[in-house]
């Protein structure tokens, strides 16, 4: 289908999933063969080992977004599928990101002051370099990348999103 | 509980599944399945000349019987020559099960001999594979793939097997249920919705039926012309569809589309509903998307939009907005709307007969012609004639372009699992082998491959497997030297530069069905059809006909790629300026 460029939505969806060889590639090879975009993609293990979670951050029309869930749940290895931004429930999500960043001279000062304002920590520390892990949802990473980029980032690494519903609902297998 | 091997599992497994025809090449990994093959003579296996034959094979068997095709290959080369034969059952939902030896174990990643990843080569175009690790798996994994399918939305399994699984040894139990906890299809439309559909027809005044394929998988046909006929509402049909409805019904006006009739084409632009059964909105049927069904889409002009019927969700709303989804099962979704139906008081032949008048004159305006020749054949005489030598009792299967339309158009079609193309993927050499799966499956039928010369000899090679198991279908090569469709559009729209569509370099036919031990037939004269046909349709044996057709015969009604349905050519443009106005009138940037 032929879409405008407005109307565009970014959505977070999550996905339990059989915890097997192959899953992965079924979902990725999904989102490349429809050329849906992937933003972030994120995935571990549940507490029953068998079933995987998995959150993906994805943007497309509305009804390309409704496709993208549909087609999820066609998939034979995938449990259940939740769009979370279209539930209208609350949620919560958080990202991981490790910065490498100079620590040299004024900068070591102003990252360490930097990382403190986003309650991150310095888990490696070299003469020359921080390693600075920072966690919160998209808008706190980003702005923390930007008052980061003066002292030099050398190396960033992002987890992906992770969302969980507030309150006492929760995604069930069944 | 017995210990068996692997191979033993195996068959063991396609019994009690009911399976008692295979269609297969050996190799190596596979070697002792087939060693163990002689202690099954319940099973008969067809040994064909390429895997891809076996698998369009398998797919003609399933197509024409409803009951799963299944084939078997080796490892490598094995596997990926049924690649086009699995996106082919892909694209059309074919119960197929495609059973590839694999490298053992040990060695997979290793680059070892006639190993190919074929489970990640066939992801995309498989409704689900597998890779089996250990052979206590092996009786569920086939349980499960032969329940994925042919359940829901049909579409092709395939399970690789790696060799040392196949040699391997486990206690045999084959499971009773299947349970997969990421696969509920859905059966029972939703009833709220299916009573919303059928208050939408009693207020309908020029309503139509759009039908595809997914009746015939459903066995929906008995509804389908229950509906039509309870609220005389007109049904028109996708290329899969045909047979879903009566073909010589009153109500019937053909197929629609790329080369649909004038009719059906006319009746989805100006209808105030489509009623959509089991059929996808396929670019092939809509065209230009911005300008079809405008007026049944449109609210201001009286539209009352579209009801989709469909067992697969992502086939709703995926390329046109639909106003009254319906997810479920065709025939279990239409028995509820024919109950909320005959409870109303609707004068449905008062309420539509404006409307059925009109698609008459339609009809009359632009029936489905062509000019017969006393000099040349021409393709549509042929298939004309075979519809009436044959009293629409043949199954027709077909390779791919005009022979596919010729076939599609002038032959018309009584029932469901009569009519047997690659209508998806569009596959030439699908029709041949298609064939024999079809006659196996079916072995009192009339079946019949209307061919063509180029797609013919895509799977030439199966003759070999026709003469030696004796299968008696009947091949029409509609032999025009040309690859007639490609022709077409580089007549119509390339200024008649038939770059590379020439292949009038061909075998004799004749002499290369004789080679093989066939029976082969050239009928050059049109006053030869009838007599022809008449005398084909009693032999029992296989026969190879070489139809020499009009070399420049053209398929129409056509609608030009990326136009709207309703902007038919209907015959070739008279002079060179017409064609040059076609040109400019027509948005030909649109990829194919």
């Amino acid at each position: 289908m032929v879409h405008e460029d407005h109307g565009i939505q970014r959505h977070t969806i999550a996905l339990l999933v059989e915890n097997k060889p192959g899953v992965m590639a079924r979902i990725a090879g999904l989102f490349s063969s429809k050329d849906y975009n992937i933003h972030s993609l994120s995935v571990g293990e549940t507490m029953d080992p068998s079933v995987s979670r998995m959150t993906i951050v994805t943007s497309g029309h509305p009804l390309v977004l409704e496709q993208i869930v549909k087609q999820l749940r066609r998939l034979i290895d995938v449990i259940k599928v939740v769009d979370l931004t279209a539930t209208g429930e609350k949620f919560v999500d958080r990202e991981m990101v490790l910065l490498k960043v100079n620590a040299k001279g004024e900068a070591r000062a102003e990252a360490m002051r930097i990382t403190d304002i986003f309650r991150g920590k310095i888990v490696d520390v070299s003469p020359e370099t921080f390693v600075i892990e920072i966690t919160g949802d998209e808008g706190k990473i980003q702005a923390a990348i930007e008052l980061l980029k003066p002292c030099g980032i050398r190396e960033l690494v992002r987890t992906g999103k992770v969302a969980v519903m507030r309150g006492p609902k929760s995604l069930k297998l069944a | 509980m017995a210990k068996l091997k692997g191979y033993q599992i195996f068959w063991e497994c396609l019994l009690k599944e009911g399976v008692d025809l295979v269609f297969g090449y050996p190799g190596g990994a596979v070697i002792n399945i087939y060693d163990e093959l002689v202690n099954y003579p319940q099973i008969r296996h067809v040994l064909t000349r390429h895997e891809q034959g076996a698998v369009h094979a398998a797919d003609g068997y399933a197509r024409s019987t409803g009951r799963p095709g299944v084939a078997i290959v080796t490892s490598g080369p094995g596997a990926t020559n049924t690649v086009t034969g699995i996106a082919t059952a892909y694209m059309d939902s074919s119960p197929v099960v495609v059973f590839t030896g694999q490298v053992p174990t040990i060695l997979i990643g290793n680059d070892a001999f006639q190993e190919a990843d074929i489970v990640g080569i066939t992801r995309p175009c498989t409704k689900h594979n597998f890779l089996v690790k250990s052979t206590k798996d092996l009786a569920r994994t086939i349980r499960e793939a032969f329940y994925i399918a042919t359940t829901g939305r049909p579409g092709p399994v395939l399970v690789d097997i790696p060799k040392d699984v196949i040699v391997g040894e486990a206690e045999f139990e084959y499971p009773e249920k299947v349970h997969i906890r990421g696969y509920h299809p859905s059966t029972r439309g939703h009833p709220q919705q299916i009573r919303k559909a059928a208050q939408l027809m009693a207020r309908a005044k020029r309503p139509i039926i759009y039908a595809g394929g997914g009746v015939i998988i459903a066995g929906a046909h008995q509804e389908l012309r229950q509906l039509a006929e309870l609220t005389h509402t007109p049904v028109t049909l996708t290329l899969m569809g045909l047979g879903g409805f009566p073909g010589d019904h009153p109500l019937f006006l053909g197929m629609l589309g790329m080369h649909g009739t004038y009719v059906a084409n006319m009746a989805i632009s100006h209808c105030d509903l489509i009623v959509a059964i089991g059929a996808r909105f396929d670019d092939r049927v809509t065209g230009k998307l911005d300008a079809f069904a405008t007026r049944a889409r449109d609210e201001r002009e009286g539209g009352l939009g579209i009801i989709h019927i469909d067992v697969d969700p992502t086939s709703i709303s995926k390329n046109v907005k639909v106003n009254v989804p319906i997810v479920g099962d065709a025939g279990n979704i239409l028995s509820q709307m024919l109950e909320f139906l005959k409870e109303m008081d609707v004068d449905w032949e008062g309420q539509h007969r404006d409307w059925l008048a009109r698609l008459k004159e339609w009809d009359s305006q632009h029936p489905l012609q062509y000019t017969y020749s006393e000099k040349v054949i021409k393709p549509q005489y042929v298939i004309e004639k075979l519809y009436e030598v044959t009293q629409g009792e043949a199954v027709i299967t077909t390779e791919v372009g005009q022979n596919q339309m010729w076939a599609a158009l002038f032959y018309r079609y009584k029932r469901p699992r009569q009519f047997i193309t690659s209508g998806g993927l569009g596959t030439m050499g699908f029709g041949f082998p298609a064939a024999i799966g079809a006659q196996l499956g079916n072995p009192e039928a009339l079946v019949i491959d209307i061919a063509g010369d180029g797609s013919f000899q895509m799977n030439i090679q199966e003759l070999a497997t026709v003469a030696q198991y004796d299968i008696p279908v009947k091949v029409l090569i509609l032999n025009n030297g040309f690859l007639g469709m490609v022709r077409q559009w580089q007549e119509l729209f390339f200024d008649r530069k038939y770059s590379q569509t020439d292949i009038s370099v061909q075998p004799d036919f004749v002499k290369v069905a004789e080679a093989y031990g066939i029976k082969g037939y050239r009928i050059e004269d049109p006053k030869d059809v009838e007599p022809f046909l008449k005398s084909l349709v009693k032999m029992k044996e296989a026969v190879i006909v070489d139809v020499v057709v009009d070399r420049e015969e053209c398929v129409f009604p056509m609608v030009p790629a990326g136009a709207a349905v309703s902007n038919m050519l209907l015959d070739r443009p008279a002079t060179e300026k017409n064609g040059e106005e076609l040109k400019r009138l027509l948005p030909l940037n649109f990829p194919s």
